[in-house]
């Protein structure tokens, strides 16, 4: 009985540990943000904050406001997850566990449906994209800085992906990825490369550039309402002519289309484009024909050593 | 002189920025009609709603990126470009 209750204790105490593994990067990025930020007037729009430079070979190693925050929300991410699964069981009971299934099982669906069943195990890797992604733009919720509004991050994955593109181009022969190039007319080859390279470039301007015209946006229409507000009641004594009536509602409209729903929709189209372009760049039946070739090569190369042996031995 | 000069480069960069956002149009055309047509589509077949608005949310996005190429080009011009041309007009000066 007694050892029933001491589970029940330290499954509670793991419960703690990993809600507060949830919140706390978070209250440290809003502290930090708060310590660092220097005191400024108006409105400014700026880039990442840097905070040290790390002196490298070619160029220095700058870690910035994005990279700090990009990790946090790892750390963050990382929690939920350990969260949704504890205490996990074969029959569904806790309502965390029935949602985590739901999330695995559309995701799943998901995979299946536009990437194929040669791709089944890449729904973890979409889904982490995807939770990274949604979870970076909504970071700007807490007026932390997203990490999605730095080119740099968002590169990062798109480069990610184009690795895996081009991986994959090359699984299902190599000698067609080349001549790709050169169709439908040789002479269109420059075009045909440019094209290549257009892909990660249009990935991530498309992510980082929504994220960053809503913060620019938002910002803009803070002041401009600050302006307004000064306006009517700046013939007001003291304190009172600083009354922000325009600042209150307004901006939270907009903050819900900019950060909640653009946030979300450019994580799915990019996790969405991965899969279409990692799963269009490969055909199953190529990589078959392929694979059989190389094994009949292969088979052919064992009989002759095997004959050879043979020969030997007699 | 220089006050001159510097006016130019920032009048440019301003002048530039707002040019290069004239490529707004095309994604609102295209938006357009893609929600136009996944209206229609949608008043034919209700029943197929979801995979019509999710499929119109994607193109959407792609039409989108042109429009946001000009946008990363006006926001380059107005944050970046000044600061770097002034710089390089300060060191061909001396």
């Amino acid at each position: 009985m007694k050892s029933v209750k001491t589970q029940k204790k330290v499954f509670i105490t793991v419960d703690v540990l990993l809600i507060l593994m949830m919140v706390l990067p978070i209250v440290a990025g809003i502290v930090l943000k708060v310590l660092t930020t220097p005191p400024s007037e108006g409105v400014s729009i700026s880039g990442a904050m840097v905070f040290f430079s790390i002196p490298m070979p070619f160029q220095d190693l700058l870690i910035t406001e994005s990279q700090i925050n990009s990790f946090l929300v790892l750390i963050s991410i990382f929690g939920l997850c350990l969260y949704m699964t504890h205490g996990i069981k074969v029959k569904a009971e806790t309502r965390r566990q029935r949602i985590a299934e739901w999330i695995v099982e559309k995701v799943e669906g998901m995979v299946n449906e536009s990437m194929g069943d040669y791709f089944k195990g890449y729904a973890p890797f979409i889904a982490a994209i995807m939770a990274l992604s949604a979870f970076s733009s909504l970071l700007s919720l807490f007026g932390l800085y997203p990490p999605t509004s730095d080119l740099n991050i968002v590169a990062g994955w798109a480069i990610l992906v184009f690795v895996l593109i081009t991986y994959y181009k090359l699984k299902s022969g190599p000698l067609k990825y080349l001549k790709g190039f050169f169709e439908p007319v040789p002479f269109l080859a420059p075009m045909n490369l440019i094209g290549e390279f257009a892909t990660p470039l249009s990935m991530s301007f498309r992510h980082y550039g929504n994220v960053l015209s809503g913060t620019v946006i938002s910002t803009l229409l803070a002041s401009a309402l600050q302006g307004l507000s000064h306006m009517i009641l700046g013939w007001l004594p003291g304190a009172l002519s600083n009354i922000p009536i325009f600042q209150i509602g307004i901006p939270a409209v907009l903050s819900i289309y900019f950060d909640v729903f653009s946030g979300c929709l450019q994580a799915y189209i990019f996790a969405m484009l991965t899969m279409m372009y990692v799963s269009g760049g490969f055909s199953y039946d190529d990589y078959l024909l392929r694979k059989q070739k190389r094994q009949q090569k292969r088979m052919a190369k064992n009989k002759k050593s095997k004959t050879k042996n043979n020969l030997e031995v007699v | 002189m220089l006050e001159l000069a510097v006016g130019i480069i920032l009048g440019c960069c301003a002048l530039g920025a707002g040019v290069a956002m004239i490529a707004g149009i095309g994604p609102g055309i295209g938006e357009g009609n893609a929600v136009a047509k996944a209206c229609e589509a949608i008043g034919r077949q209700p029943e197929c709603k979801g995979s019509v608005t999710s499929t119109m949310l994607m193109g959407c996005a792609v039409a989108e990126t042109t429009g946001l190429y000009a946008l990363v080009i006006a926001i380059l011009l107005i944050f970046v470009a000044p600061n770097m041309l002034v710089n390089i007009l300060l060191g061909v000066i001396g």
